[in-house]
């Protein structure tokens, strides 16, 4: 007779699913409430900074919702054009890891199988090394007297070195770096488990390498594009580091008009509506995240069986 | 693969390995430098590495911040695999695309997300039960916690799911309980995984700089925080060779890692 975890008493299966869940809720679901319900309060001196939603007094509840940051969010064209300028640096990078990730992905799933194992090894070898260490290089080699710069006025490609750091290109440069990794690995798996019986009959139905690839291949690696792509373009979208280090001043970012406003105005409420409205953008691409992980989950179940 | 295709992959390969390695030549090279321009050649010299050790700030924020991620990374390994265990062997439960969703969120969100949410809460913890006060090495560990069991979860469901379940099956039939079954059965059998989450878990809690920052109190900075605000307005030759330093370690361990890897494959 087979045996497994739901013949047992719903107690032991409720004793093992709660408590990682009560974890998740606790430290995540419960600190993104707060921020929501500091996002509609208002500035004041003190600790904390904000005042309270509700207020008690002459047996009356009075909640008071400041719309203040929302409203700015809305009507000041400087965050209107932060969130438009977060999710085009966002898009770019997750467009430049596709063209480049494709490629490299496609070409180690088709090695042999030990090659394979190095070659990816090599992809997430520099995942192990310090990230903030790696774009701190990227400043070294991109300024006006760095490496690159260096190199081609050696060359003669150039007579006046090139003005990267600190600009928008300097940012895509190591967006594109950073997240390189996090959009081969996905569509790696999706590249390796395909059965190339499908390829060995479309050439023998007659068709050239390249419709093979784009009629077979392409459509079936869409889910780890897809999965690839959201990994890599919603983590772009809030971030901080890489823009603060080799951005220029006015290379606006969500993440790093949210860090101003919290760390350098002290605007805890401006803050948290900013983060609000930012996860409220990345709900859509989070979405799509989920239902590709719950769809692959279910394939992997019926696998299974 | 004949004839164009392979000079296209060497064109591919070549291209996408040059770009992820290029900044890890550069910051070895440069750690080398005489100069303290750190971009122009002026000789071999060990200089920055001596400046490194008599670097009093740098070396206590290097070891907060490796107590810190050791203790985020065990953590993070214990809640992490049993959340992947939850997700790979009780099949659907009721919540389960919330649970699915708060496991990947930390994946996937912007980490001044979870800074900001994660502080505001233990603001807001503090002013109604006065506790945990201060922040420092309790907040910032339940924020590398929350970052890193994802990356745990991840690695050990898919694991789990590749495993033979007739194993456990045989166990249980022979009358383990469950519990034990996990932990003489299925544990043995993931704990390659486990300990690739651990190796990830430390990596990314040393890595982190959002969430440290968010989290830390005063006196309480960790190294990522201390060598960002030094490096956000230049470039600092000593980073460079603590890069090198780490660079080094993690490659040792990588080889190792590999070379036990192929030991078992290959008996």
């Amino acid at each position: 007779m087979k045996r497994n975890w739901r013949d047992f008493r719903p107690p032991a299966r409720a004793l093992a699913i709660v408590p990682p869940f009560a974890w998740l809720a606790l430290f995540l679901l419960v600190p993104f409430l707060l921020v929501l319900k500091i996002s509609f309060a208002d500035l004041k001196f003190g600790v904390p900074p904000y005042t309270s939603l509700a207020e008690f007094g002459d047996e009356a509840m009075r909640v008071t919702l400041h719309v203040r940051g929302y409203v700015l969010l809305f009507t000041d064209s400087l965050y209107a054009g932060t969130y438009l300028n977060s999710i085009k640096v966002a898009a770019v990078t997750t467009l430049w890891c596709v063209l480049l990730g494709y490629p490299v992905a496609y070409y180690i799933a088709r090695s042999r199988p030990g090659l394979r194992n190095l070659l990816m090894l090599a992809v997430i070898l520099p995942f192990w090394t310090s990230l903030l260490l790696r774009v701190y290089a990227w400043v070294g080699i991109l300024r006006n007297d760095g490496v690159l710069n260096g190199l081609l006025m050696w060359l003669g490609v150039i007579d006046r070195p090139l003005e990267i750091y600190r600009t928008d290109l300097a940012v895509y440069i190591g967006m594109v770096y950073a997240y390189l990794p996090f959009f081969i690995l996905p569509l790696y798996a999706t590249l390796v488990k395909l059965d190339l019986r499908l390829l060995e009959a479309a050439y023998d139905l007659g068709a050239r390498p390249w419709q093979a690839f784009l009629r077979v291949t392409l459509p079936l690696s869409r889910p780890g594009v897809l999965a690839g792509a959201m990994l890599v373009f919603i983590p772009s979208v809030g971030e901080y580091v890489i823009p603060e280090m080799l951005g220029g001043a006015n290379t606006l970012m969500m993440g790093r008009v949210m860090w101003g406003e919290f760390f350098t105005n002290a605007d805890w409420p401006m803050a948290a509506s900013i983060t609000v409205v930012m996860v409220l953008l990345l709900l859509v691409p989070l979405a799509i995240f989920q239902y590709g992980q719950v769809r692959q989950m279910e394939q992997a179940r019926e696998g299974l069986r | 693969m004949t004839g164009p295709s392979r000079t296209l992959r060497g064109l591919a390969l070549g291209l996408g390995f040059s770009f992820l390695y290029l900044p890890i030549v550069c910051l070895v090279v440069f750690s080398f430098n005489a100069s303290a321009l750190a971009t122009s050649w002026s000789g071999f010299s060990l200089r920055w590495y001596g400046a490194l050790f008599d670097d009093q700030v740098l070396l206590s924020a290097a070891w907060l911040s490796l107590r810190i991620a050791a203790a985020s990374a065990t953590a993070a390994v214990v809640i992490g695999t049993w959340a992947g265990y939850v997700l790979a062997r009780m099949g659907r439960f009721r919540g389960f695309s919330l649970y699915l969703g708060m496991l990947s969120a930390p994946l996937v969100l912007p980490e001044v997300v979870l800074g900001i949410s994660l502080l505001l809460m233990f603001v807001e913890m503090d002013s109604l039960f006065g506790w945990p006060g201060q922040r420092g090495f309790f907040t910032i560990w339940v924020g590398h916690v929350m970052l890193c069991m994802a990356y745990v979860t991840v690695i050990v469901q898919s694991r789990i799911r590749e495993l033979d379940r007739s194993l456990e099956e045989a166990a249980l039939d022979l009358g383990a309980a469950p519990l034990k079954v996990f932990f003489l059965v299925t544990l043995p059998l993931i704990a390659p995984a486990v300990g690739a989450g651990w190796l990830l878990s430390f990596t990314l809690s040393l890595d982190d700089v959002v969430i440290a920052s968010f989290l830390s109190g005063p006196g309480f900075t960790p190294l990522s925080p201390e060598i960002f605000s030094r490096v956000r307005l230049g470039l600092k030759p000593e980073v460079n060779a603590l890069a090198t330093l780490f660079i080094l370690l993690v490659g040792l361990c990588v080889v190792a890692a590999y070379r036990v890897q192929r030991r078992k494959e290959t008996p």
